[in-house]
């Protein structure tokens, strides 16, 4: 039995260079730190060829953008990608303007206004010629197709416990709105 | 254009989105040709990134052929065939005249913490991705990177992200002549860490996966020793065995936010959001590694808070080190290792999806089906 860490020693299996050297292409390419790319890891100053070292030229804001109040400014150049807008874009502009990173509350209500985006937008989808089609986005068709049964048995994956866990997540908000519009329309009556 | 769209939690489809436009004069538009789905765009897939926003386009991972330049553009023009770092930055600024590109304090008005990212939660700036005919590309003078003749498309896509990244994280490691080197995850970042760590001289390198397929990858692809750490009863004490009770020198964890392992772990992050990552593999890797020993974090965690076992971090006096990779700094030095036949990334690519079968293919990369290790979308008209 090995007795390294109770005194001083090697450590054991380690092969020699050589053998090393022969077994793995490119074994010890970049032991010398000096050839690995991001060591030190900052570097002094440099500033990549093509670019001035001036301030970037700004990007127009055609409409109020939202950022983190850690930043003194607005970012000179940001993705405009879905604006915020209706209620999720409320509660994403209140988190945003009210709190910082440093505070759950700003991650909870961008997590709030997720699921709150994602229900409405899912509901005004039936009022479209396109409506949201769960079958479909959820990919769920390729486990006939991949050999989803076989994938999963026999393999001691550990986490096979917990994909069926998964489609509860996207039915069960489903299934207790409805279980609650229901309730409401009973009461109402 | 035809391009992915978030839905909500484990929801996507295809669909006609307007294509991009110029918005600064030094942005390009690319015309993607290939484009690859990530382990990080599952954390989006799931919902557990926050600010994940219904209509985004997601994928950072993707190259293609400059379509249109703004007018200060100067490097690029159309028709060059080209490769897009996954950090949107800007070259100039603070973090980036210090190298730090993935840091760049230009492009993310929507956070500090972190640079801007295509394609990913509005927490990384609110740029859509490459899973889409057309993508904006702001700093076309500064990130985006011709593609050698000699290089091969798939080989250039694994150098967007996976490769850089897997490498960038043997470095964070620090290693020395010798060294023993485990990478919790044996996905795409874990296999290129691993290979990764031969290059910077490593003894020994064990992988750590509970899945057999990609475990076998491992031992091929990446040389590496292989433990399923749901074959045994403790991997900590198993480790420990495997590496004269020392512990390893150095620790990759390659896994992330929705990591395997303990289910109470998984069930509150992954599933309950109430984590910013499930932090198994971070926990195991500051057990597994020795005292006075480095972890390397690759692995993408969310924002929020996670149950780290921080007091033995501190009692052994360990050396975290974790960033996501400024991947334009790895180019050069990966470009010459591919030339020279040490690193063939595309190998560990195993499905070619078209862009409008996407919903299939996150499915079957969530849920590992099919021996899935790397799923590659391919737009219509590339």
């Amino acid at each position: 039995m090995s007795t390294v860490p109770y005194v001083n020693g090697s450590r054991s299996g380690i092969p020699s260079a050589d053998e090393l050297r022969s077994r793995i292409p490119g074994w010890g390419a970049d032991l010398d730190p000096a050839d690995r790319p991001s060591v030190p890891r900052e570097i002094d100053g440099t500033i990549p060829e093509g670019t001035s070292g001036d301030l970037p030229e700004e990007q127009t804001e055609h409409e109020p953008r939202e950022r983190s109040i850690e930043h003194a400014r607005l970012t000179p150049v940001f993705g405009t990608s879905c604006p915020p807008r209706g209620v999720s874009g409320a509660i994403r502009k209140l988190a945003y303007a009210r709190y910082s990173e440093a505070r759950a509350a700003h991650w909870l209500l961008l997590l709030a206004a997720d699921r709150v985006e994602s229900k409405a937008h899912a509901l005004r989808s039936l009022a479209t010629r396109r409506p949201d089609n769960p079958v479909t986005e959820t990919g769920v068709l390729s486990e006939a197709r991949h050999h989803g049964l076989s994938s999963r048995v026999g393999h001691n994956r550990v986490d096979v416990v917990h994909h069926p866990l998964d489609p509860v997540i996207v039915g069960a908000p489903w299934v207790l709105g409805a279980w609650a519009t229901l309730r409401v329309l009973r009461r109402l009556r | 254009m035809r391009a992915m769209v978030y839905r909500g939690p484990y929801r996507v489809r295809v669909e006609e989105k307007a294509p991009p436009r110029i918005e600064h004069p030094n942005d390009a538009i690319v015309r993607v040709t290939l484009a690859a789905i990530c382990g990080s765009d599952l954390h989006l897939y799931h919902g557990m990134m926050p600010d994940t926003r219904v209509g985004t386009t997601f994928g950072h991972e993707f190259i293609g052929v400059v379509d249109e330049v703004g007018p200060s553009v100067q490097t690029l023009q159309p028709g060059d065939r080209v490769m897009v770092p996954f950090n949107v930055f800007c070259g100039t600024c603070w973090f980036c005249a210090r190298g730090l590109y993935s840091n760049c304090h230009n492009v993310n008005p929507n956070a500090t913490a972190v640079g801007a990212i295509y394609g990913y939660s509005h927490t990384t700036g609110g740029y859509d991705g490459g899973q889409a005919e057309y993508v904006r590309v702001p700093f076309a003078d500064v990130g985006p990177t011709k593609i050698p003749d000699w290089m091969d498309s798939e080989d250039a896509l694994m150098c967007t992200d996976a490769l850089p990244t897997g490498y960038f994280g043997a470095q964070l490691g620090d290693i020395t002549e010798g060294d023993v080197v485990v990478v919790f995850g044996a996905g795409p970042v874990g296999l290129y860490a691993a290979k990764s760590a031969w290059l910077m001289g490593a003894g020994r390198v064990i992988v750590v996966d509970h899945l057999d397929y990609r475990l076998d990858l491992a031992a091929t692809f990446a040389h590496a020793e292989t433990l399923n750490f749901g074959q045994v009863g403790d991997v900590v004490v198993e480790l420990k065995k495997l590496t004269d009770h020392l512990g390893a020198d150095v620790v990759i964890d390659a896994v992330g936010a929705e990591a395997d392992g303990n289910l109470l772990q998984h069930l509150t992050s992954a599933k309950l959001k109430l984590q910013g990552g499930s932090p198994i593999a971070l926990n195991w890797a500051i057990d597994a590694v020795r005292k006075g020993g480095t972890v390397s974090v690759m692995g993408a965690y969310g924002p929020m808070f996670s149950a780290v076992k921080f007091g033995d971090a501190f009692n052994k006096g360990l050396t975290i080190r974790a960033n996501q990779c400024p991947v334009k700094r790895q180019w050069p030095r990966l470009f010459e290792h591919i030339r020279n036949g040490y690193l063939k990334p595309s190998e560990i690519i195993t499905h070619r999806i078209p862009l409008d079968h996407i919903a299939e293919g996150y499915h079957i990369f969530s849920a590992k089906l099919d021996g899935c290790v790397k799923p590659v979308v391919v737009p219509p008209a590339a």
